[in-house]
Formats: C-alpha cells, structure tokens, sequence
C-alpha cells in the first residue's frame, strides 16, 4: 500500500541574501527581490521533504507530493524537492495568494488537500524563514480536526500509526501518533540530501499540477486577513558600536576585555 | 476597557516567570487593561501579590501531554470561551507557541506570534496594533487587529519585568478531561551533552568564515571556557565542516539570547543575526568595519582576531582568576 505524504512548501527570499540588499517598499509593504538572487524553497520545508524521503529509504512505498500556495513561482526553485526525490508538486497559484494571512493560508491549504487527498500524513518545517509564522502547520491541523505533533526529529511507520521522537530541550519524546496525523518536522531530522544528476533531470521533465481557488471551490473574498499588514519597514538601528581602539590590535583586545568589565558584564 | 488574560508559565523552581511578568508590562500598553493571570495547576504563592485584577488556576497538565498540549489546548479553549477576553497572551515558548496557535484557529481568532510591541488605537475602540519582526529581524512589521480575541505570543526580552504588586482574586476554573487522547507519549529519554547549552548559555563565542579553517574554534572554546559559556557558529562556519552543525546559530540554526555573544569573523548576514539577536550585549571582532555585525554590535574591536583574540582572552583570564 502506498503512502501518501503532502509536504508543505513554501517559496522565500534567499535568506542568505546580505541584508545591504534587502530593501522594503514601503508603499505597497512589499520586500524588493533582490537584483540577482532568485527566491528559494524555506529551507525548513526542505527538512520535511527530507524526512518523507527518509521514510522511503527505510523501504516504505510512499508518494510524496509538494503543496504550496502563492503566486509569481519560480519553477526553478520550487522544483529542488523533486529534483531530491519528491514525486509531484500542487501549486494554488493566483494573484493575490501571496497576501494571505495564515488564517487565509490555511484555508487554501486545507481546501487543496481535501480536493487532492486523502493523504496519511502532512508535514510541514518548523518555521518559514521570511514571516516567521512557525503556525501554518499546525493550525492546518486544527482545521482539519487531525491529530498533530510538533517539532518531530524521527519518523518510522508502523501498521496504522507513526512512531516519532519529538524533540525537547534535553532530549526527546517517544510519541506515537494515529495515522492521518500533521506532524511539523525539526531541523534535528538532518540537513535535506542534495538532488543528484538523475534527480535533477527527472526534475526537469516533470510539471506542477495547478490549481486556481475556483478549483478548490474558494474565493479571494473568502480570504480576508484577521490580521491587516499596516506597516511593513526596515527598523533604524537605533543601536551605535563602540569600537575599541587601541596602541596595535593586540592592546585593543585587552581593552575590550577591560570595558566589558567595567560595564559589569563579564 | 481590554480584558487580557495572561497565560503565565513556571520558571525551573516553580516560581512565575520572568516571561509572565514581562508580559503584564505588555498588558498594560493596552488601553485601561483589565488582567488576569492563568496558571495551570497551583499558583505560586507570590501570584498572590501580582498586579492584576484576578489569578485563576485550571487543571494542571500531565506529563503525558506535555509536548502535545491536546489537554492544555481544551482547558485553554474552555476558558477563553467561557471568560471571552479581548486579548489572551502567552510567551513565545514551546508550550505558548503550540497551545496559542491552536487556540487560536480553533476559535477562529487571530494569531500573532512573537510580538516585541503592541498597543490600542486610541481612535478606534478595540482595535490593537502589534509589531513583530520579519524576515529574520531584517524588517518590522505592524498589523491591526479590529475584531478581538486576539492570540499573541510575545518575543522574551521585549517588555521589561513588572515589579509592581497588587492583590487580585484568585478563581479557578475547571474544565472536562479528554475522553481519549489520539497522540500517545510514551516516555522521555534526555540525551546528555557536554558544557553548558548553547541554548542556555549567558555568554556565547560564536566563530564565523573569518577563522579560516577549524583549529581556531580550539582558542573560542578556551575563551568559552573561562568565561562559563558555550561555542557556536555561523552557517558557513558549519557548511565548511569546521565545527558540528549543532553549534551553529542563526535562522537554520539555534536562537541564543546569551548576556554576551562574541562574534568572532562573523559578517552578520540577517540570518545569523536573527539567532542571536536578543542577547544582552553583541561584541564584535572582525576585520571588516563595514561589514554588517558592528551595525548590531554594542562593543567591536575592528582588526585580526588572531592578533586581538590572544589579549582578550588573557585579559579575561586575568579579570577572572
């Protein structure tokens, strides 16, 4: 019996962008993309492929699919998971997605998996590296009414259940979760394989399934935020360096030392 | 009037946290705050001198639903729905960031995790304003939220801790236990590490692609060492095979909020710094002065760590024998 595993994924700016290039618009509350730097899928996400893949290995017959929602995708990035070994990639694309809220996230995302489901697990990264949320999976969960576990660092399917080890501060949970669950995957789950030669052409040849709101029977009126963005800007840094001066560099270090010292804070 | 309550967690002695006291300070930004304070099980007995209106305890959670939370998320959904505040606050911890997201969809309320500011607008009754940091800290963003509740967790460190002390109520409130609970935890293994956490530590020495090579994490691990702190590192550090990937901190890595974090060779790309900027005080050294690390720096030494390192770190030594 195959698997079905949705990977939730999101398209970011490359957060290794050097943040001289990271510019706001502070008209629309838009970031600027970066001349040069293409986005890239959120690296945490890529955590989560990586643990479906690892699933695999163990020997699991699993179909993993790529779900994400926004707009203006660049084919290229989103196409990484595949390229690693992902078998299909849904996107919800239309102007405008890329303004949900996660309230209006989640509905999309639940409305796709219910049209292209069942699926026997969801995972999801632990956060997305350009809002921040860390909440779409699991609130994705709520509205589905499934079962979830956070911060999952080990996956090994067992008949109609999952057994996990959830990570905490000194070590881990041993956790076993019904099947269907959302599970969100931690970064502890190991760095996400690099796609291979074969991979990458596969990658290649295959199309995203598309879907519009209209087929997953939604409307952008249906969407409004909970939240409105009033304000999007890059923060002064209010915070001025006191650089350390001294007779060659060697003396600039004892005199941190001693300033650090006398602001009492070592 | 805003009706707040304030989901409080326990410190390591069980006393309130400091995250509690911060977020009444929060509370009252908002206009004439009305606060009430959670516990889950017994209060401590100095929740009877907080500056709020009413403590309430509810049953506590059990170890087995610790890290899962379906327990805590129901009792929490009870109380909400029976007490309907304008604002429910938690901190941004494991157990806020959980329990508060699922509250929050499961009632169909507005979300806002890690906060650092809010406020009510003065001109709209009701509405209230929050700001977050985005894109690793590399931008702010302010939201509106016009129809209460609204869930927040706030970011440590960015309200300062009341003193102040009061006498308020103390209620409890008792919700149903779950029949049956789907998510199983059986039991908890702690894997030992050695030194001080990186999580934990209050002094950080973090190492970036400056050093050049692994053998100078050995003088950041003296220096560590003296000072009762831990080693960490930036990604490209840990992408080079220099250091173990579980030192690294940033966006992908873990967040520190040391009192000190010596960045040594670092440039400060956003995704670093969003890992450790909430430490007390960043120290600097890096050959660069334009590089980005001095523009979030409290103290930097501009110049060759290998020539300033040696002296801070006999220097240190010294202060500390």
């Amino acid at each position: 019996m195959t698997v079905r595993i949705v990977v939730l994924a999101k398209q970011v700016p490359d957060p290794e962008t050097p943040p001289s290039q990271f510019k706001v618009d502070e008209s629309t509350n838009r970031v600027i993309p970066p001349n040069g730097v293409p986005p890239v899928v959120n690296g945490f996400d890529l955590n989560a492929v990586e643990a479906a893949l690892k699933l695999r290995d163990g020997g699991t017959d699993v179909e993993i699919t790529l779900l994400s929602v926004g707009t203006e995708f660049v084919l290229d990035a989103m196409k990484k998971p595949l390229a690693m070994g992902a078998d299909r990639l849904v996107l919800v694309d239309e102007p405008g997605l890329d303004k949900l809220d996660s309230a209006g996230t989640v509905k999309v995302l639940a409305a796709a998996i219910e049209k292209d489901g069942p699926f026997d697990l969801i995972l999801g990264g632990r956060q997305a590296s350009d809002w921040d949320q860390a909440h779409v999976t699991l609130g994705l969960a709520e509205v589905l009414g499934l079962p979830l576990v956070s911060l999952v660092q080990k996956l090994e399917l067992s008949g109609d259940s999952v057994q996990l080890q959830r990570v905490i501060p000194d070590g881990y949970q041993v956790v076993t979760a019904p099947i269907p669950s959302v599970l969100t995957i931690s970064n502890e789950i190991g760095e996400p394989r690099y796609p291979n030669l074969r991979g990458i052409m596969q990658a290649s040849r295959k199309q995203p399934e598309v879907f519009s709101l209209a087929d997953i029977g939604l409307s952008l009126d249906d969407l409004a935020p909970k939240m409105e963005l009033k304000r999007l800007y890059v923060p002064e840094s209010n915070r001025q360096v006191e650089l350390i001066e001294g007779e060659d560099e060697a003396d600039a270090g004892r005199k941190l030392a001693l300033r650090l010292r006398e602001e009492k804070l070592i | 009037m805003t009706t707040v309550l304030l989901v409080a967690e326990r410190d390591e002695k069980g006393e309130i946290g400091q995250s509690a006291r911060q977020a009444i300070t929060a509370a009252n930004r908002l206009q004439d705050a009305q606060i009430s304070v959670v516990f889950t099980g017994e209060a401590p007995d100095s929740a009877t001198s907080l500056p709020v209106g009413r403590v309430i305890t509810i049953s506590p959670i059990d170890s087995t639903d610790n890290g899962i939370y379906d327990q805590a998320t129901a009792d929490l959904v009870a109380l909400v729905s029976s007490d309907s505040p304008d604002v429910v606050m938690f901190a941004k911890s494991d157990f806020g960031s959980v329990v508060g997201a699922r509250l929050a969809f499961r009632i169909g309320a507005a979300f806002a995790p890690d906060c650092v500011e809010i406020s009510s607008d003065a001109d709209a009754a009701g509405t209230i304003g929050v700001t977050r940091p985005v894109y690793g800290g590399s931008a702010l963003a302010e939201f509106e939220i016009a129809a209460p509740p609204v869930i927040m967790t706030l970011r440590a460190g960015a309200f300062e801790a009341s003193t102040d002390t009061g006498a308020p109520a103390i209620e409890s409130f008792s919700s149903d236990r779950l029949p049956n609970r789907p998510v199983e935890v059986s039991e908890s293994v702690a894997e030992t590490r050695e030194g001080v956490r990186l999580e934990d530590a209050d002094f950080v020495v973090s190492g970036g692609r400056g050093l050049g090579g692994p053998e100078p994490f050995s003088i950041l691990a003296d220096l560590a060492d003296v000072l009762g702190g831990a080693v960490g590192a930036s990604r490209a550090a840990c992408d080079a095979g220099w250091i173990d990937h579980s030192h690294q901190v940033g966006l992908t890595g873990k967040t520190v909020s040391p009192d000190v974090y010596i960045a040594v060779g670092i440039s400060g790309a956003s995704q670093h710094m969003a890992g450790c900027s909430s430490s007390r005080a960043i120290v600097a050294i890096n050959k660069d002065g334009d590089s980005n690390i001095f523009k979030e720096a409290r103290f930097g030494v501009v110049g060759d760590w290998e020539k300033v390192l040696p002296s801070f770190l006999a220097t240190v030594r010294d202060l500390k024998a």
